[in-house]
């Protein structure tokens, strides 16, 4: 099956029993989304457009109200399904502090296959595995507290990757994180896309990190609203900032040039593309 | 101030008493507590002290911790001797002035009681050095397993002392960012009679409540994305194994235990 994750006229709102009469907040509207096997998927939107809402409709944490998610051919709206699903697409959250559970390192990288009850052989060489292909094998008996927001935001990939997932879904995992902590994120994100042929769905505010994808859906008040590569996305800058996105600063300085009448292609997003374009503009000047 | 929590704190090391088992190392405690109680003869009383003395140089662990973990009960080990001084009117008199009388026998079970309750902390606390919290808890799931079959819920109680014993760290530092952060603000919480410093704390204490919550929440949705559910079908990545230092551990107790009782009798 080439669709890993199906999203069939997915709708989905809160309901907030409290109030009297209950209120209902409706959040996803009518999506449609494929994503395949071993894609690298960034997801983009301003605040309060759904992202997180969508990302946990994929590992059934929210159940859709009508339509269907199928992870992997299993339906998530059945109970039957639900820790099958948690297994094959796991989920890693915004702040770190708040997703570790144990007090060593490799006690929390654990606890996903305690609970799923693995055997203790089993867990010991997967949590290893996990921490080191994370990079954090060295601190596997260090108290979590105790790391900087780049390496717990590590320990909890690696206590994800430990239960072997075939996708993982990061809700903004870099927003609370200094530029170094990013970059060591991101970088073992694309290396588990890339050389274990994870599935990743990335929700992220940074542009630069959403050009590294394979490709870009960006979602506005529950409704898709583009749905493509990286370079098509990011070449409709006005569309962008309609939505109260940003692109990234390269794509930016292009489409500044352009406007400004240079001969210059508005597909740039990595900065070597742009010292090329650069280059080439100076040259024939 | 506010890191000089001791409880909880752990020494990481590779001694006998570190290696041994925590469940042994739990059951020894309370072992070594009945056997402060049963010592009711000056010698044996030194038994039990000789006893922590052993135990605390075997496990390593620096001298001035036996300060620290008594510091906070001061106050218990003057009103306890107090009391008993002061209370204790049978046996010779060996003062009085007034209404004060001090026996042989007053001074006899207050210096009694102080050794006891000092062993007691001091002892304890060694538990809490050389066990890391998640054995501690860990250990105590399995000793208390029996009572599962009763419906007591010993998973949910042990998962809740972990999360506890995760967040503490956490929190601390919160608090002191959130005090910070109001003292930039002018809040005054160091001067003052004890009410007015109270009210300067509900500032600090209400931010920490809502973020609590809001981090609580979100845990729960991080576990509940690693399966868990409870429990049930749950397996352990650390299995805890009884060893030679965990028999070696039991024949001392039972020895120290077997002197006191002799010289209960004897002396
Ligand atoms: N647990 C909830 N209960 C009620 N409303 C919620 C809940 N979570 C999110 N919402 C609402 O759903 C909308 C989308 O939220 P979310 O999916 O978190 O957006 P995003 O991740 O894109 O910022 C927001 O308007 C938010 O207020
Ligand atoms: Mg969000």
């Amino acid at each position: 099956m080439s669709d890993f994750i199906q999203a069939k006229n997915l709708k989905f709102s809160y309901i907030n029993e409290i109030e009297e009469p209950p209120v209902r907040t409706e959040v996803l509207k009518d999506i449609n989304l494929e994503i395949h096997k071993g894609e690298f998927v960034a997801v983009l939107g301003h605040n309060g457009s759904g992202k997180s809402t969508l990302a946990k409709c994929f590992n059934a944490i929210n159940i859709p109200e009508s339509g269907t998610v199928t992870v992997n051919g299993l339906d998530t709206k059945d109970e039957d399904n639900l820790l099958e699903i948690r297994k094959t697409a796991g989920m890693v959250f915004q702040n770190p502090d708040n997703q570790i559970v144990a007090t060593i390192v490799e006690e929390d990288v654990a606890f996903a296959l305690e609970n799923m009850g693995v055997e203790p052989n089993e867990i010991r060489k997967r949590v290893d595995e996990a921490l080191k292909t994370v990079g954090m094998y060295e601190y596997r008996e260090h108290a979590p507290h105790k790391l900087s927001g780049g390496q717990k935001q590590r320990v909890a990939i690696a206590g994800v990757i430990a239960m072997q997932p075939e996708c993982i879904l990061l809700d903004e995992p870099t927003a609370m994180l200094d530029p170094k902590g990013r970059a060591e994120v991101m970088k073992t994100i694309k290396q588990l896309n890339r050389e274990h042929g994870v599935t990743i769905v990335l929700i992220t505010h940074y542009m630069e990190e959403a050009a590294q994808a394979d490709r870009i859906v960006v979602i506005d008040s529950g409704d898709i609203v583009m749905d493509n590569v990286p370079k098509k996305v990011f070449s409709q800058v006005s569309t962008l900032k309609n939505l109260g996105l940003d692109v990234p600063q390269v794509t930016q300085l292009a489409y500044g040039l352009k406007k400004a009448g240079y001969d210059i292609s508005t597909e740039i997003i990595t900065e070597d593309e742009c010292v090329e374009a650069l280059e080439r503009i100076l040259a024939d000047a | 101030m506010i890191k000089d929590i001791t409880i909880g704190q752990f020494f990481p090391g590779k001694s006998p008493v570190h290696r041994m088992d925590p469940r042994v190392k739990i059951v020894l405690t309370m072992v070594f507590i009945i056997m402060l109680f049963v010592a009711d003869k000056i010698w044996g009383l030194l038994i039990g002290i000789a006893f922590t003395v052993f135990a605390y140089a075997i496990s390593r662990i620096p001298g001035k911790m036996i300060l620290k973990c008594l510091k906070p009960i001061v106050p218990i080990i003057i009103f306890t001797a107090v009391l008993n001084l002061f209370f204790i009117r049978t046996g010779k008199k060996l003062f009085e002035a007034g209404f004060i009388l001090i026996t042989d026998d007053g001074v006899n079970t207050a210096v009694f009681m102080v050794v006891r309750i000092i062993c007691l902390i001091v002892g304890t606390s060694l538990l809490t050095y050389t066990t890391s919290p998640i054995d501690l808890t860990d250990a105590i799931e399995r000793l208390l397993s029996p009572l599962k079959l009763i419906k007591v819920p010993v998973h949910e109680l042990a998962m809740m002392m972990t999360i506890a014993l995760r967040f503490i760290p956490t929190l601390i530092e919160e608090t002191d960012k959130i005090m910070s952060a109001q003292k930039a603000r002018g809040a005054d919480m160091e001067t003052g009679s004890i009410v007015k410093r109270a009210r300067a704390l509900v500032p600090v204490l209400i931010p920490l409540f809502v973020s609590s919550f809001r981090r609580a929440e979100e845990l729960a949705l991080a576990m509940e994305c690693r399966c868990y559910h409870g429990g049930e079908g749950r397996t352990r990545m650390k299995q805890l194994k009884v060893s030679c230092v965990d028999f070696v551990a039991v024949a001392v107790t039972v020895v120290f235990f077997a002197g006191i009782i002799v010289i209960n009798h004897l002396v």
